[in-house]
């Protein structure tokens, strides 16, 4: 994975799955979902949320359902990474699992709406150029590395299949 | 299936104490032991999705791999989040999970007939040992029966779909014991809100959450259930009991016969992460006000908060036990006026049991308004959200803002005992006083 760069927006604990993608818009696609995104937080987030942009939280982050459209809906907007001090274990794989990484960073709380980051997963830290800043994050195990490389777990199949259907390409 | 790496170099000795988790994932992993931490990969033995993470979204992604499910008869499908279906979408969401289960010669389709985690066990599903993967964050219910059990998304749920397997990093186990036993009027709902609100919504820590101590083995099967689906709301991954003869009982009268309670159960030295204890005795019933089940309390300290609804429902919530826990407190009194008092039972069985046996016409001659058997205002997904101004005492799960309806809805928690006092007061109340 290559570092990514971009603003951050700032949530403290326990952002739940409803928050992210809440139930009523379930029933609709990820563009739906998308649009309601940590409404119940930051009315604003969706709209002003910018392709590479990421997503700085405290504790627990992504506590709650299954739903993988909590993922999803952050990867739709563009949300480059998920870095918080913690995660809630089914959103932690369901986001490698959709290609979204995600950073378990001890010093997320030193990080300020608005700052500008850049996210380094294979190096395992944040740096805050304008700040001087370089925080430690817990490194990514390579299994999970892979499947995020590959860009999630379908594609990550995608490819286990071909190579069992063609195990010896030309 | 998804693990490249090799495992690491285990040092424990052969004759090293394992905990009931490290037995159930190592059985799973075919390996004669594991060890907390390292990661592994585990046969698959029962994959369970409903309506709204399963086939609507894994279907298209099968479909672009061009594979089938693994072994359909190890696959369940139910039908419970859009169910009745109410408008074009929820048509739609129920007819695909209809259509998948036939396609791909999934027998075991449970369609409208209660609450994937109360239908699992009713359907014979389970039993002690197995391995089971849930399409729901509170697929952890299935831990009341030795089965470890967890919730994954729907693309998780692809991969093990396509292959069978999937990855766990083989959990420590944090263990909870309560002693003594639980007064009148006080429930294991109450027991779980009070280890959300004493150990945080991260108390689990990702890790098995096993529960024990002479309260816990006192407990029903459907007490046990309501524990171990709460896990989700303590951040475990699964949450496990030792069966039992009363699981042994309860299975066999679901059909699940030569049910082994010797092997599954923790090796009395195993070690663990955490031990907590609590004396159940001294428990007061808890209530969580809005909006995290971490924000528990004793009900004094909520008692007498204006109510304009009470909702019994949810897998959590309106089990058989929780209807008759209700009932106790509602024979023979009338809801507050004004106050709308709503019950979802959890699955068809239950409400036939119920009704059969006077618990559920005691509900509703209390004023109680039935509604079907479905996930319902729990999950939030379509009909019967509540509105901005109502404030709410409910026997579910979670009680995050804006999940059961409005964002300016407010969400007590509560066991069926408090919800169902509450009801009758009007505003939030202290059951013992109505026993």
């Amino acid at each position: 994975m290559t570092a990514t760069r971009g603003r951050a927006f700032v949530f403290g604990d326990d952002v739940d799955t409803d928050a992210l993608a809440p139930g009523a818009w379930i029933k609709f696609g990820v563009e739906e979902i998308a649009r309601h995104c940590l409404e119940a937080l930051d009315p604003s987030f969706a709209a002003r949320v910018r392709p590479g942009d990421v997503v700085v939280a405290g504790r627990n982050f992504g506590a709650g359902s299954s739903r993988e459209q909590a993922a999803a809906a952050l990867r739709h907007l563009g949300v480059a990474a998920v870095v918080a001090r913690s995660f809630a274990g089914i959103f932690h794989r369901n986001a490698i699992n959709l290609g979204l990484p995600v950073l378990e960073c001890e010093r997320a709380d030193a990080v300020r709406a608005g700052d500008a980051l850049a996210v380094d997963i294979a190096g395992a830290c944040v740096e805050l150029p304008e700040r001087g800043l370089v925080l430690a994050c817990t490194p990514v195990p390579d299994h999970l590395k892979a499947i995020l490389d590959a860009g999630g777990l379908l594609p990550w199949l995608e490819r286990r299949i071909a190579a069992q259907r063609n195990p010896n390409p030309p | 299936m998804i693990v490249p790496t090799p495992h690491p170099d285990r040092t424990v000795s052969p004759a090293s104490p394992q905990t009931l988790a490290q037995k159930l994932v190592a059985r799973a992993a075919g390996r004669g032991r594991v060890t907390p931490g390292e990661i592994v990969t585990c046969r698959v033995d029962l994959a369970m999705m409903h309506d709204s993470g399963g086939p609507r979204r894994v279907g298209p992604m099968l479909e672009r791999l061009g594979a089938k499910p693994w072994d359909p008869s190890r696959v369940v499908v139910v039908t419970d989040h859009y169910v009745p279906v109410h408008d074009e979408e929820s048509r739609r969401i129920v007819a695909v999970a209809r259509d998948f289960a036939a396609q791909h010669s999934v027998r075991a389709l449970h369609d409208g007939i209660g609450i994937c985690h109360v239908v699992l066990p009713e359907q014979g599903h389970l039993r002690p040992g197995m391995f089971v993967v849930g399409g729901d964050s509170h697929s952890p219910t299935g831990g009341a029966f030795g089965c470890y059990a967890f919730g994954v998304g729907a693309t998780e749920m692809l991969g093990v779909l396509v292959t069978g397997e999937i990855w766990l990093k083989v959990p420590h186990t944090v263990r909870i014991r309560w002693d003594g036993r639980f007064g009148p009027g006080v429930s294991a709902k109450d027991a779980m809100l009070r280890l959300c609100g004493a150990l945080g919504m991260d108390g689990g820590g990702y890790h098995a959450v096993e529960y024990c101590g002479e309260a816990v083995e006192a407990l029903s099967m459907r007490e046990r259930m309501t524990m171990a689906n709460m896990t989700a709301e303590l951040g475990g991954q699964a949450g496990l009991f030792a069966p039992d003869a009363t699981t042994r009982a309860w299975l066999g009268e679901a059909g699940v016969h030569e049910v082994d309670v010797e092997t599954w159960r923790s090796d009395p030295s195993a070690a663990v992460l955490a031990e907590h204890r609590f004396d159940a005795s001294s428990l007061a019933p808890q209530v969580a006000a809005p909006h995290s089940p971490a924000n528990a309390a004793p009900v004094d300290v909520h008692a007498g908060t204006p109510l304009t609804a009470a909702y019994l429902g949810a897998c959590t919530g309106a089990k058989l036990d929780d209807l008759r826990m209700a009932a106790s407190i509602l024979r023979g009194r009338r809801c507050a006026e004004g106050l709308r008092l709503m019950v979802a039972p959890a699955s068809r069985r239950d409400e036939t049991i119920a009704r059969e046996e006077g618990t559920l016409g005691a509900l509703l001659e209390a004023g109680a308004e039935l509604l079907p058997t479905a996930c319902g205002a729990c999950a939030g997904y379509g009909a019967h959200r509540f509105g901005d101004d109502d404030v709410v005492i409910a026997s579910t799960a979670r009680n995050f803002r804006g999940r059961m309806g409005a964002p300016g809805s407010r969400v007590y928690l509560a066991s069926p005992y408090t919800v169902a006092a509450s009801a009758v007061a009007g505003t939030i109340a202290d059951p013992r006083e109505f026993l």
